[in-house]
């Protein structure tokens, strides 16, 4: 890159030459620079979970001085207003994810483990889970579009690109354009498991990172279809997205907090083996109808707080109790 | 003694920068390389099925997809770039060069956000409406990097056309050419190496890309069969899922950076190389004529 010489022996044309090659060196630098923002991003995302051990690994050290969470992006706001509301110790928050909350729970980096999704079968060792809210997956269309309900047969075989026609589905003949999450996401995992099944999600359909993309693709396509929580749905929107009622039962939180409604996910607190009694006193308060009404106004959907509190309270709660205190756990899932 | 100080600051700067592309490139090919070896470059590159959930990982969808983003961009962007830098080397007056250059290189200053949220508001409605399709798409991406490749291509290309000698447009005027014939026939000769050095440098801002890209392409891991048609690149492949990726398939993410790291670094290497003969020639300070007018007398 030093290729100073070549100046020296110019001739004709050697003033612009030389100020070329500082235009070229500009230009590689930025190229350079682009190449590290990649890296910065990379590393990131590898070094939001060292982030949260050693935030953990204070708050363990504490005895009980704060309580740290760890896990899911789509738990975090949900997480940040309890932190802000509970005033005995400070709460802090990190995102992660779903699976680095798992593991930030059963490493004892994190008080609490944050989980979006079910854990699975060998997730679960170890692992104590709480049930703190319930979110329902709306499947969305454009408010033009005049289909209003589909069943989960018909949803799966729009969404692996069987049904290409709205007209198969009673609607008009457009065709249908999928839209999806990127694979990894929490939300698409759900999906995939309760409506897909084994059946792959079309390879055309289209693919957005952020549940605020998908609802704005969605809002711009009269033609569009997408899944996202339902705390997304913000129907004063300027932009707006309705959800359509699946298997004759619309999303709202009477449905989906009887198990009527069949999209939904529990949202899981995960702790590990020792709990400390500042964590021990924040899930029981997030349990409490203080902390649930938090939940209801995040627009996600309270668990019955009586329940919660025997789910919530360190020592009553067994992985399987965890599990059978949401009615989104598996039984009324399949 | 300052001056030894002073000197050895400055290298270590420097080191540090190139320190900086080294442990960058290691992190990368540490963490990328074991799924690369597991599976088999050929397969990782040869297949067009990227199925993370199901442990598939082929690279060759988001290869078509930049392929295509790309090569779509520098279509519309080279004859507007060439044309850019025609104008402000050769035939704009130094006043309206003084205001226009500065405006084109400002394009480049514009976070790519910003583009990607001018595409998704204006590109894709007129590409769904007035074409078909979904919307997010191949062609809307190569409308938006096509004016983000532009300031590169312009000032690079505007260089390239200024290092050609005064005396090679006094020269055709002198024969009877007019100007545009100077131009199309002398000076644009003179200065391919640069111009297409403006092309390959652009071709390296339009590969690595990522935000605006994620937002109007439509990020389908499928090959295109049409324009209209949406497309993964490989940058978005990486940005896209690296949020919540663990395991192999963040491997393999960290593998298609790999991909995209080599990719680049070539691209940057061929502008370098590109260059290098034009600078050669005007350095030996005669005309690159010069060898074969000899050889015509013998």
């Amino acid at each position: 890159m030093r290729d100073g010489r070549h100046g020296t022996t110019g001739g004709a044309g050697r003033r612009p030459t030389r100020w070329t090659r500082g235009r070229r060196l500009a230009a590689l630098r930025v190229a350079a620079l682009r190449l590290a923002a990649l890296g910065a991003v990379a590393i990131g995302g590898a070094g939001a979970a060292g982030g949260c051990r050693r935030a953990g690994a204070e708050g363990a050290a504490g005895g009980g001085g704060a309580v740290t969470l760890a896990g899911s992006t789509s738990l975090q706001p949900l997480a940040e207003r309890w932190a802000e509301r509970y005033a005995a110790v400070p709460v802090t928050v990190q995102a992660g994810g779903s699976t680095a909350g798992i593991r930030a729970a059963r490493d004892g980096t994190a008080d609490v483990g944050m989980s979006s999704r079910p854990l699975a079968a060998d997730e679960r060792a170890g692992l104590r889970e709480h049930t703190v809210a319930i979110d329902g997956i709306a499947v969305v269309v454009h408010p033009r579009n005049p289909v209003r309900a589909l069943t989960r047969a018909q949803l799966r075989d729009v969404f692996a690109g069987r049904v290409r026609s709205w007209r198969l589905v009673g609607g008009p003949d457009w065709p249908v354009i999928v839209v999806t999450r990127e694979d990894g996401s929490g939300t698409r995992a759900t999906f995939e498991e309760l409506v897909m099944g084994e059946l792959p999600i079309a390879g055309d359909a289209l693919v957005t990172g952020f549940s605020g993309g998908l609802r704005r693709m969605v809002a711009d396509d009269p033609r569009a279809i997408g899944y996202m929580t339902i705390s997304q749905l913000l129907p004063g929107a300027r932009h707006p997205v309705r959800a359509v009622a699946i298997d004759g039962v619309h999303p709202a939180e009477g449905s989906i907090a009887s198990g009527a409604y069949p999209l939904h996910r529990p949202l899981l607190f995960l702790t590990g083996a020792r709990t400390s009694a500042a964590t021990a006193a924040f899930l029981q308060w997030v349990g409490s109808p203080a902390g649930q009404a938090v939940v209801r106004a995040e627009r996600l959907v309270p668990v019955p707080t009586t329940t919660s509190a025997g789910a919530v309270a360190p020592g009553a709660a067994s992985p399987a109790a965890g599990r059978a205190a949401a009615p989104a756990a598996a039984s009324t899932a399949r | 003694m300052r001056d030894r100080i002073a000197e050895s600051a400055l290298r270590v700067a420097a080191l540090s920068a190139v320190g900086v592309l080294a442990l960058i490139a290691l992190f990368i090919v540490g963490e990328g390389a074991p799924v690369l070896a597991a599976r088999g470059p050929g397969a990782f590159l040869a297949s067009a099925t990227w199925a993370p959930t199901r442990g598939e990982y082929g690279l060759l969808a988001m290869l078509a997809g930049s392929a295509v983003v790309t090569l779509g961009a520098l279509a519309l962007a080279v004859p507007l770039g060439i044309a850019c830098a025609v104008t402000l080397a050769e035939l704009a007056p130094p006043t309206a060069r003084a205001v226009l250059k500065p405006l084109v290189e400002l394009l480049a200053g514009i976070p790519s956000v910003v583009y990607g949220f001018l595409g998704m508001a204006l590109v894709v409605p007129v590409i769904r409406t007035q074409l078909g399709g979904p919307g997010p798409s191949a062609l809307a991406a190569s409308v938006v990097l096509a004016v983000m490749v532009l300031p590169t291509l312009v000032s690079v290309a505007v260089d390239a056309i200024e290092a050609v000698p005064r005396s090679y447009r006094d020269g055709a005027r002198a024969l009877g050419a007019t100007e545009w014939q100077s131009i199309a026939g002398v000076v644009l000769p003179a200065a391919r190496s640069g111009l297409a050095a403006a092309v390959i440098l652009g071709i390296g801002r339009a590969v690595g890309e990522t935000m605006a890209v994620i937002m109007v392409a439509g990020n389908a891991a499928q090959l295109p069969d049409s324009p209209l048609a949406p497309v993964r690149t490989l940058t978005a492949n990486v940005a896209l899922e690296m949020a919540y990726a663990t395991g192999e398939h963040a491997q393999a993410l960290f593998a298609t950076a790999i991909v995209l790291f080599v990719l680049v670094l070539a691209l940057n290497a061929v502008a370098g190389l590109v260059r290098r003969p034009a600078r050669a020639r005007r350095r030996r300070g005669a005309a690159p004529a010069a060898p074969s007018t000899a050889a015509e007398p013998a």
